[in-house]
């Protein structure tokens, strides 16, 4: 039960289209150890990019 | 066995509260028994036959690693938590669609939008989404343009696309006209919109410079802010200073709208886009709660009668029949194309494992057909004279409230013109009549729910542009990211003739491609604000038979990977969908070309007004011969685009038998899956 405000947080990030930096963050240790990954400030405008440049399609009517 | 007596309990609750929506006669139904019965539907719907699809037709596996496990790089490919995806899908599909379909629908009554919707969801839309998010989770995630290509060829892909490129130009001219209905004479509402621009900016910069990547921080301070803006337009509407200056006339919004979305979607999309998509989108769910939470509470009676007259063609808001207009009129809701390119974007990517499918594809869309029902009982506890009176075009029921009260209560819904005045000063407008478009009726009923759990009659107006403003702010998103992504389709379209123009990066492609897009939607919406009959009666059908063809085409493409599959035992799954959205959209698209009444006919319509000119005559609602001439070109091209996308679905139907023919053929599956076994190596 304690992790539902964080289940919340996620949700409501996610709904905006921004993934879990933690996530990301054990994806590039556990893969890609020794190659440097991009701290949050990076992480956040790169997923802002990702989402909104236009190739996703955006919204439904 | 005892494990289904819940369901067949629901099941019973269901169709009870049904049969009570559906008989009752006379006395005054309760709002709540339509959504009990939408409800239990959609339960058992999804227990049923989501999971019955997931295990037997699909066979899904979990065994089979998903995209975000194979390509797994912690950006796009992500196993993400079903709950978390499911919200993430949800906001994606659900936009302005499923609130207005069915506002308009109203016009027929409650009973045959229900119906609609509940059986369209469950046996179309739902399955649709289910199936194109299985189809691409099993192909690395790829987009339906892409999926069509790999499994009915090159040709068929291409005519795809550019029949999406089209319905996203009348997705965009339709809800720009929206926004254009709900907010010309209307300096509030124009006010407290026209806010949320600089707004916006500053959110973005806060969230790139002061505290990036603060989404909820910055979120929070946008609703404030909002708040605010609505709170002050008030006064800003009364001033005899600010008032003018932020009252405008439709074709004034008109270009305004056109510039607006040529520049917003060519700002870097931190500054006006992506901060304004996190208010809209948390402002959407939060709207959508609280109005289902209302309804619970307010429980209202329907006062819209069940069926009216408007059945057999004639109505005002919209012209034609229940079949096949209704089932293209509640697009969004029922079933939508659109969401065929939502479920093979960023949604496959994502998915944890198969058996997470059927919530995520068939449970949001069920959760969509939910609002389209919300917004359905919206429209229906309105008085039914407030709503006509709301939703006739001017060039039926005139512009003050006497001629107006007069001419819905000669439709059969009485009113008096002081109701009408009333009620304007309620929701702190000049005017309720011939407000159409939708948003103004939702944003009526909407008010009306929220003063009577908060607020009380006071708190109406702050309710009514709260409700207007959630419903322009979202749509003002879409229009400019569905600009930008318009632009990228045109640049694929064009790269296949000229392939430096798919060049992404360089600027003058994408300058080009931006300008013909806003110009393709601009030119719509341009028509159906000087539309005398108040351009929703023409645009809306257009968008509602393209947006089904697009379903059409997905379920097509479903069909056909199910033959290459050797599955086709069960593709009855999609082809039934698949027959009943061919008939409604080909004979809705054939009645459109030919009618022979000039209300539903585009052809008819022109040749009534060259016959006129030819003779020197001049018909209202145009005033001059040159006015003539633009209806007739204005109707030409409209009975030209219909054309075309009747063209592009049958084509894409010739590619899907050919297909599924020659699968039959084969003894060995086809269709070109990402093979099970490949994963160990990775």
């Amino acid at each position: 039960m304690s992790a539902w405000l964080p289940r919340m947080r996620r949700i409501a990030a996610m709904m905006v289209g921004m993934p879990d930096y933690d996530a990301y963050l054990a994806h590039m240790r556990n893969h890609h150890p020794g190659q440097p990954a991009m701290d949050r400030t990076q992480f956040f405008r790169e997923r802002q990019e990702a989402r909104y440049g236009g190739r996703n399609g955006g919204k439904c009517c | 066995m005892t494990r289904h007596i819940p369901w067949i309990l629901i099941a019973i609750v269901g169709a009870a509260a049904l049969s009570v929506v559906a008989l009752s006669r006379g006395e005054a139904v309760n709002a709540l028994w339509i959504v009990v019965a939408a409800i239990s539907s959609f339960l058992v719907a999804y227990r049923y036959y989501a999971l019955y699809i997931g295990r037997v037709v699909m066979r899904l596996d979990d065994g089979r690693p998903t995209p975000a496990v194979r390509r797994a790089d912690g950006l796009d490919y992500v196993t993400t938590d079903r709950v978390v995806l499911f919200g993430h899908h949800f906001a994606a599909i659900a936009g302005a669609g499923p609130l207005v379909g069915p506002v308009l629908a109203a016009q027929m009554g409650y009973l045959p939008g229900t119906i609609w919707i509940i059986a369209g969801v469950v046996l179309a839309g739902a399955v649709q989404d289910f199936m194109v998010l299985f189809i691409s989770m099993r192909r690395d995630g790829k987009s339906l343009g892409e999926l069509i290509r790999m499994e009915m060829g090159q040709v068929a892909g291409t005519i795809a696309l550019f029949g999406a490129f089209m319905i996203m130009v009348i997705i965009l001219a339709v809800l720009a006209l929206i926004v254009v209905k709900a907010l010309a004479e209307s300096p509030w509402g124009m006010f407290t919109v026209a806010a949320t621009v600089p707004l916006a900016m500053f959110m973005g910069a806060y969230t790139r410079w002061i505290r990036p990547g603060r989404i909820g921080e910055v979120s929070l301070i946008g609703l404030v802010g909002l708040l605010a803006a609505i709170v002050y337009g008030q006064s800003i509407a009364a001033s005899s200073f600010w008032g003018p200056v932020f009252t405008f006339t439709p074709l004034q919004l008109c270009w305004i709208l056109i510039g607006y979305g040529a520049v917003a979607s060519v700002l870097p999309v931190w500054l006006l886009l992506a901060p304004r998509d996190y208010l809209s989108t948390f402002l959407k769910i939060g709207a959508i709660a609280a109005l289902a939470i209302g309804i619970v509470i307010m429980a209202p009676p329907l006062k819209m009668h069940a069926v009216t007259q408007f059945v057999n063609g004639n109505g005002p808001v919209w012209s034609g029949g229940l079949f096949p207009f209704l089932f293209i009129t509640i697009a969004c809701g029922a079933v939508s194309g659109f969401h065929a390119l939502i479920a093979s974007g960023t949604t496959p990517k994502l998915i944890a494992r198969e058996s997470d499918a059927p919530i995520i594809g068939y449970g949001a869309m069920l959760m969509e057909a939910f609002v389209a029902i919300m917004a359905l009982v919206g429209a229906s506890i309105l008085d039914p004279g407030i709503y006509f009176t709301m939703n006739s075009p001017a060039a039926v029921i005139g512009t003050d409230a006497a001629s107006a009260a007069a001419a819905v209560t000669a439709m059969g819904f009485p009113i008096a013109p002081d109701v009408i005045a009333q009620t304007a000063r309620d929701v702190g407008e000049h005017t309720i009549i011939s407000r159409t478009g939708g948003a103004p009726t939702l944003a009526v009923a909407m008010a009306e729910i929220f003063s009577h759990v908060v607020g009380g009659p006071a708190m109406k107006a702050f309710w009514y542009h709260f409700a207007i403003l959630f419903e322009a702010l979202f749509i003002l998103t879409a229009v400019d990211a569905g600009t930008r992504a318009g632009r990228f389709m045109l640049q694929d379209l064009i790269g296949l003739v000229v392939p430096a123009f798919k060049e992404t990066a360089s600027l003058l492609p994408g300058l080009v491609a931006t300008a013909l897009t806003v110009a393709a939607w601009g030119f719509f919406l341009y028509q159906g604000v000087t539309d005398p009959l108040g351009g929703v009666n023409t645009l809306w059908p257009v968008f509602g038979i393209s947006n089904q063809m697009l379903a059409a085409i997905a379920l097509m493409l479903a069909t056909a990977v199910l033959f290459r599959m050797k599955r086709e035992r069960y593709a009855w799954v999609t082809i039934v969908p698949t027959v009943w959205l061919l008939i409604c959209t080909l004979s809705a698209g054939l009645l459109k070309l030919f009618s022979a009444d000039p209300k539903v006919g585009f052809l008819a319509h022109a040749d009534r007004f060259s016959a006129a000119a030819d003779k020197g005559d001049v018909l209202a609602p145009a005033k001059s011969m040159a006015e003539m001439r633009q209806i007739i070109f204005n109707d030409r091209v409209d009975a030209g685009l219909v054309a075309l996308f009747l063209a592009v679905v049958l084509s894409v139907l010739f590619f899907t038998i050919r297909s599924c023919l020659s699968a039959r053929r084969d003894a060995q599956p086809t269709a070109r899956e990402i093979p099970a076994q490949l994963v160990a190596a990775e």
